[in-house]
């Protein structure tokens, strides 16, 4: 048995974690928070250097070609720092896309520039509330000119190129198109939203050029594919938040006195804080379950990545939610940092689908699979 | 990151098959024997071959291997059709790693190769109707006699009394002093006269345990494990290891056997499986029993690498026991008005939902309430402080009592 991370790895968690501490603290999230975004280009260019983004690229296309172990320690300890970057659009959707369905020539013109950082991408699928699906989606491709409008597309006030999800009248009635975001054409507008330090944005296409990757007709079952695989990372980050979440919890319980002892004392806060610790063991364990499906291509994949992602998404609410309540009064002030987990938990739980269609999700695999 | 065997392990988990497969009992091995009659026999077998307790030293009838081959063997045992040997497990699983601690040469030698063997049976003598989650505040009274103690008093929740050989028991010693201060740890021989046991039906209709009464039972001083006042030492030992072997299993009723009745039941005329709350549900169980699997697997794979596993796998009773009982009483409802019926011929499923919603109730409360289990996590896992204790600093005696 070997269900462990390697001694490699923990070292690069170390780097990683350390690295946060220098350059991402709660500061510099504040700081993003009230600035409304964008993300903070110094720290990316930095994390760029650290070659992060360039994790799983192939060596071919300049990248670092690690695993997606490496990459998971990373998203955990971004998740921790609740890092103001578009590394999730970037990385885990618009990376991903690309290697997954790219052309040998779409590969060779975005992976080396996705890899040194120096592009931002994203992925645009939804358009309007409710659960995106090829019968409602809206945004079409005539020749090679796209109309509609996506909101809310993380990172698309500034991303430099997105993955598009839009119509078709073939195959399973969607196909995927790279859109350069800055043609003229293109109005893009930031949307407000439960957290500022992650930027969102609503994309007027208006006849903007857009260049299909993949099958006509083969995009909704190559986004269902690109979500699994980035609900693992999403897990990653979204248990790497549950942890810091309890870490201040019971830090400030520790250090609040009420009736002459600490509130870490009274058994109401005690069996709150051991619940977070469970929910966060269970979420994370499923974490390495979603890890190493991801990483060796397991036909399980499905079924880990939507147990991790469920597991994660409950993890994180109660964490945030809890750790809100533990700080009593000054936990819902704008000047504790509470609110920043609240607010990003609930970012992670819907940007790649919501707790009740990753449950069905999951019952749907596990059908699947016993049938087969 | 992979779930293989590491090359020895591997090496001893084919060892382990190829003594299993060709020893494990027959039909014919067994005929005419009761469940405790077929238990003995097998852990004799796998005694006399070096495979029972094989976590002990040789010279107390173990095979002196590591905690990764304790856990391959028990994956390969569970694969064989053997005898459940249950009855042995908290003599093998509590009272050994006690005396293995605290007990002299002579007697270690004299009592663990009969545990191992399945010879003798122990049970354990601690909780009192007035000492259950504090069971530092355990009454039974020991009082010495020259090179005996005389003990009067109340045991309770004392799972197989009524077929153990040996018994291990704390006593208060000392009423005098602090609580923790006055226990001292003693083993006996059941049959000694002056033990009474009573079975205890549970709502379940089983009877596990009994309540055991003590009337001017003596034991030898030599049977005392630690000093005299270092009792509640002596019980962290046991304590420990009981953490270790109550799990949370409910009788069989788990995610795989809840799916199996969802498809197998219409609810609107459909299969209930399709209904999108029962797949919500479904789906929220599911992810906590496969947290607690790869859990576990990460527990392995400390005891693999030959460290010893992290605070994570205290959350098992805790987590599994109440998720047995939340999927166990929907099951019931899910069969809507016949889910009351309760026998194997005419419920679902035989009737494993019934009989884990009558269990469950106990399994939260043995071996550390929920309660409990969320306090030692919220103190040896995250280092929050203990609760304030009124009964700190003073004798025994003084403590308030209720009822």
């Amino acid at each position: 048995m070997n269900f462990e991370f390697s001694e490699e790895q923990n070292l690069l968690r170390e780097q990683t974690r350390g690295f946060l501490k220098d350059f991402c603290s709660p500061k510099v999230v504040r700081a993003s928070l009230e600035a409304n975004g964008p993300f903070n280009q110094e720290l990316w260019r930095k994390v760029a250097e650290m070659g992060w983004t360039s994790t799983i690229i192939p060596e071919e296309y300049d990248g670092l070609g690690l695993s997606y172990l490496e990459l998971s320690v990373i998203a955990d300890e971004l998740g921790r720092a609740m890092a103001p970057l578009p590394f999730s659009s970037s990385v885990y959707l618009a990376t991903e896309a690309i290697l997954a369905q790219g052309s040998k020539a779409q590969k060779e013109a975005w992976l080396p520039k996705l890899a040194s950082g120096e592009l931002i991408a994203t992925f645009a699928m939804a358009e309007t509330h409710g659960q995106a699906s090829p019968k409602n989606l809206t945004t079409t491709v005539t020749g090679d000119k796209i109309h509609g409008t996506k909101t809310p597309v993380p990172d698309g006030d500034y991303a430099d190129l997105a993955i598009v999800v839009a119509q078709s009248s073939k195959g399973d009635g969607a196909s995927w198109y790279l859109v350069d975001l800055t043609q003229s054409e293109i109005q893009r507008a930031q949307v407000r939203t439960l957290d500022p330090s992650r930027s969102h944005a609503q994309i007027d296409f208006n006849g903007a050029s857009a260049e299909l990757m993949g099958t006509d007709g083969g995009g909704w079952t190559a986004t269902q594919n690109l979500l699994n695989r980035a609900a693992v990372l999403f897990a990653w980050e979204q248990v790497g938040g549950s942890d810091a979440a309890l870490e201040m919890a019971k830090e400030y319980a520790l250090g609040r006195y009420a009736f002459g002892r600490p509130i870490a004392s009274y058994q109401a806060i005690k069996h709150k804080l051991a619940e977070m610790y469970v929910r966060n063991t269970l979420a994370r364990s499923n974490c390495y379950y979603g890890a190493w499906a991801l990483n060796t291509n397991a036909s399980e994949l499905p079924i880990a990545a939507a147990t991790a992602r469920v597991s994660a998404i409950q993890a994180y609410y109660f964490a945030a939610k809890e750790n809100i309540q533990t700080h009593g009064g000054m936990g819902f002030t704008w000047e504790f940092d509470c609110q920043f987990h609240y607010r990003r938990s609930k970012i992670l739980a819907v940007n790649v689908g919501s707790e009740r269609q990753w449950q069905d999700k999951l019952i749907t695999a596990i059908e699947q699979t016993s049938a087969a | 990151m992979d779930f293989n065997d590491s090359k020895e392990e591997a090496t001893f988990r084919n060892e382990a098959r190829e003594w299993l497969v060709a020893n494990a009992p027959t039909a014919t091995d067994l005929a005419g024997l009761d469940d405790m009659g077929q238990a003995k026999l097998w852990q004799k077998r796998k005694a006399d071959a070096g495979w029972a307790c094989i976590r002990w030293p040789k010279e107390y009838g173990g095979r002196g291997a590591n905690a990764m081959e304790q856990v391959i063997l028990s994956q390969e045992e569970a694969k064989v059709k053997a005898p459940n040997t249950g009855f042995f497990s908290i003599g093998q699983g509590m009272a050994a790693p006690t005396m293995m601690t605290w007990a002299s040469e002579d007697q270690k030698k004299q009592y663990l190769p009969k545990l191992a063997s399945g010879e003798n049976i122990w049970c354990q003598l601690f909780s009192e109707p007035a000492g259950g989650s504090d069971l530092a505040a355990l009454r039974t009274r020991g009082v010495r006699d020259g090179d005996e103690w005389v003990v009067n008093g109340q045991k309770i929740w004392t799972s197989g009394a009524q077929y153990s050989d040996f018994g291990i028991l704390v006593l208060r010693t000392d009423p005098n002093v602090a609580k923790h201060q006055g226990l001292s740890y003693f083993f006996l021989d059941m049959k000694s006269p002056g033990v009474e046991i009573k079975p205890i039906k549970q709502i379940s209709g089983a009877s596990g345990f009994n309540e055991v009464y003590f009337t001017d039972v003596r034991i030898p001083d030599a049977q005392r494990l630690g000093e005299v006042g270092q009792g509640w030492q002596v019980a962290l030992t046991t304590l420990m290891n009981e953490r270790a072997s109550i799990g949370g299993g409910g009788g069989g009723a788990g995610f795989e056997q809840i799916m199996k009745l969802a498809q197998r039941l219409n609810i609107d005329d459909k299969p209930a499986i399709e209904d999108k709350q029962v797949r919500a549900n479904l789906a929220n169980w599911y992810v906590r029993q496969s947290g607690l699997k790869y859990t576990g697997y990460r527990s392995m794979t400390a005891l693999s690498r030959g460290e010893i596993p992290g605070p994570e796998n205290s959350i098992g009773k805790l987590v599994g026991a109440p998720l047995t009982q939340d999927l166990a009483s929907f099951a019931i409802d899910l069969m809507d008005q016949a889910g009351i019926l309760w026998s194997p011929e005419s419920a679902e499923l035989e009737d494993i939902f019934q009989s884990a919603y009558m269990s469950i109730p106990g399994l939260r409360i043995a071996g550390g309430t929920d309660e409990i289990m969320a306090n030692i996590i919220a103190e040896r896992v995250l280092g929050l402080p203990q609760d304030v204790r009124v009964d700190k600093g003073i004798p025994f005696s003084e403590v308030p009592t209720g009822n």
